[in-house]
């Protein structure tokens, strides 16, 4: 157990290692440097912005300090935001889209899970097909669609919902469930599959045999077993609440990491994209190494290699 | 199943005991005429009506979006002035002057936008963008994925290990983030490569964005393909034909190509087909986010994304393209579940 945790951690390592790198020699691929902007700055002005900033240096002796300063933690300052250290931007944004993540994982698994569950329990009647028909209809609608006929219905036709902001309790609605749809309906499915596969096992049989009630057969041996599956789809599904969080800040114009990162793509202020994908990098290896190991951890029929 | 009060009970199903009926006594004759492997994929495949329907859906779109634009009446680029922002089968007062001369104007079945763009030639054009973008990445995806993996599995051992490793690297990334960082960076690489270097001018017709996304893909979406194919590959080189083929002396190349590959293309056509509608979800959120197609070529997603500012008095410029978009995705995914079904049961968990 320990051996394999230390080889995940340590490939985790080389993946974040690996990203880094790829991140400096793309934005060093951008032709005039980052100072190239609408108004060309005088040769002068360029030349003491480049000596500041290290760029005159060779590559590889700013690719080593650019690693040194990374392994310290500091991410640079960004260029359109003058002197704003990016660990600022990255600390003051940053937990607002963890709280819309969070709230987004919380609404996937604790609706996602029942709704599966139901759906296996009545194979083949009105609730599956129903549960079944809306679960796959979700996994084909793409983020941005939902989000945009969310806030069309509630915010604007019916002006029952706020459509823009965090401000109350009620501004959560709309874009923790435009984030939370496609994962509810991934997890429903899932769990309906592995939940069809956990009742015709024997040992359900042998439950119900020795007369155990049928709320303790669900849920003891049922429903635990049969959520495993779902465990795995964690780490994916904190991937793409990230990346449907650029989205949904963008519509409903919340002030979080990921509307951050799409006007720093707009904007061209490379230290800050490079500082926001290596963080955004850091985080989502983190989360994918302990789900994998808390997954071995759960379920100890899974070979340790 | 009907008869039992749930799921976990003890009921016998006593539909279970009936005599067999006619059909499901024919269906057990062993000695009946010989089906290939393709009659009976399509057979099974021609039961499921959802995957029938989908495919049908898929053959409709692709007639609007690829022949109907090369005689509409209008073009996605055409500004038409006079007639900004109409709503649905509306005129324009210039247009219903010349109707009034006896002319025949074509109507605008969707409106226009507020450069006075038809909203209909710009959804079929996007359609096509979305639905090339999906079949010349699984393209990719399915000649990189399907080599490498069918390289790491037959040769096995040291080079499987190394070979499988760089996928568990490559998988582990953060895909989103590098699709959105190398569409940023590549721009500027490849906008050079069009303007200086004589043969590559084809670049900017197709569009700087639409490339990055097709790198991205070739870069990093073929891993899951590949460890796909291995798996296959790896029971697959254990049969005796490929002994006997050895031994008559086929080089690697040559059993990979004409046994191991051909033997595993259900799991191929199956996986190639569920890439689509992957990929054409990744092309819309970053035509969604502006880092897909560059203007004036429409993408779903880029007119979804146009359409938001102006939603409360235009909403059908933004539930055409969304709507679009779900059903090509939608009938994809059905589709491809119904050639699992039928062509690679194996596949179905």
């Amino acid at each position: 157990m320990v051996v394999y945790a230390i080889k995940r951690v340590a490939s985790a390592f080389v993946t974040l290692f690996a990203v880094a790198t790829l991140t400096f020699f793309l934005m060093y691929l951008v032709p005039g440097g980052p100072f190239l902007a609408e108004k060309a700055p005088s040769p002068q002005t360029l030349k003491a912005l480049e000596q500041k900033y290290g760029l005159d240096q060779p590559i590889m002796v700013q690719y080593g300090n650019y690693m040194k300063r990374l392994l310290m933690g500091d991410l640079g300052t960004s260029l359109k935001m003058r002197g704003q250290e990016i660990n600022g931007i990255i600390f003051t944004r940053f937990p607002v889209s963890a709280r819309l993540g969070a709230m987004a994982v919380l609404v996937a698994v604790c609706v996602g899970i029942p709704l599966g569950s139901v759906a296996a329990l009545n194979r083949g009647k009105l609730p599956d097909n129903s549960i079944m028909f809306v679960a796959t209809l979700g996994i084909a609608v793409p983020g941005f669609v939902v989000a945009t006929v969310l806030m069309y219905t509630f915010g604007v036709k019916l002006h029952i919902l706020p459509t823009y902001g965090l401000t109350s309790p009620l501004h959560y609605i709309l874009p923790v469930s435009a984030l939370a749809f496609y994962p509810t309906a991934y997890i429903s499915r899932l769990m309906r599959s592995s939940m069809l596969d956990v009742l015709g096992q024997d040992y359900m049989r042998t439950a119900r045999a020795k007369g155990i009630s049928q709320f303790k057969t669900l849920f003891k041996h049922a429903l635990r077993n049969a959520v495993l599956p779902v465990v795995t789809y964690l780490g994916p599904m904190l991937a793409y609440i990230l990346t449907g969080s650029f989205v949904v800040e963008k519509i409903f114009t919340i002030p979080g990491l990921g509307s951050q990162f799409i006007s720093s793509i707009t904007d061209r202020d490379y230290p800050l994209i490079m500082g926001t994908t290596i963080f955004l990098a850091f985080l989502l290896i983190t989360m994918n190494v302990i789900v994998d190991i808390a997954y071995k951890i759960i379920d100890p029929r899974i070979k340790l290699k | 199943m009907e008869n039992r009060k749930n799921a976990i009970s003890f009921h016998l199903d006593v539909s279970d005991f009936l005599p067999a009926e006619e059909s499901e006594k024919q269906s057990m004759v062993v000695m009946r005429e010989s089906t290939s492997f393709w009659k009976d994929g399509f057979r099974r495949l021609k039961k499921n009506k959802l995957a029938m329907i989908s495919l049908f859906v898929i053959i409709v779109i692709f007639i609007m979006a690829f022949i109907v634009p090369s005689f509409y009446p209008y073009t996605y680029e055409q500004q038409i002035r006079g007639s900004e922002n109409l709503g649905i089968l509306e005129y324009s007062a210039q247009e219903k002057a010349r109707m009034e001369d006896g002319e025949s104007v074509f109507p605008h079945l969707l409106g226009t936008d507020s450069l006075g763009r038809d909203t209909m030639t710009r959804l079929l054009m996007g359609s096509r963008i979305s639905l090339l973008v999906g079949i010349i990445a699984s393209a990719i995806i399915l000649v990189i994925g399907s080599t490498y993996g069918a390289i790491a599995g037959y040769f096995g051992g040291k080079v499987d290990m190394i070979m499988m490793r760089l996928v568990d690297v490559i998988y582990t990334v953060p895909d989103i983030l590098i699709i959105i960082l190398l569409s940023v960076t590549l721009k500027y690489p490849l906008k050079d490569l069009a303007a200086k270097v004589p043969g590559f001018q084809w670049i900017d017709t197709v569009g700087v964005g639409l490339i990055s996304i097709f790198v991205v893909f070739s870069l990093l979406y073929w891993v899951g393909m590949s460890r796909i194919v291995r798996s296959q590959i790896l029971t697959l080189k254990e049969q005796d034909y490929v002994v006997a083929a050895k031994a008559l002396g086929a080089g690697s190349g040559r059993i990979i190509r004409k046994h191991l590959l051909t033997n595993s293309i259900g799991t191929l056509i199956v996986t190639t087909t569920l890439q689509i509608p992957a990929s054409i979800f990744t092309e819309s959120f970053l035509s969604f986010l502006g880092l897909g197609v560059s203007a004036p070529m429409p993408s779903l997603g880029s007119m979804a994304s146009q359409a938001i500012g102006g939603i409360s008095s235009y909403p059908v410029r933004l539930l055409a393209p969304a709507v679009m978009i779900s059903l090509i995705i939608l009938s994809f995914n059905l589709l491809g579940d119904g050639l699992r079904d039928a062509f690679d049961p194996k596949l179905k968990n």
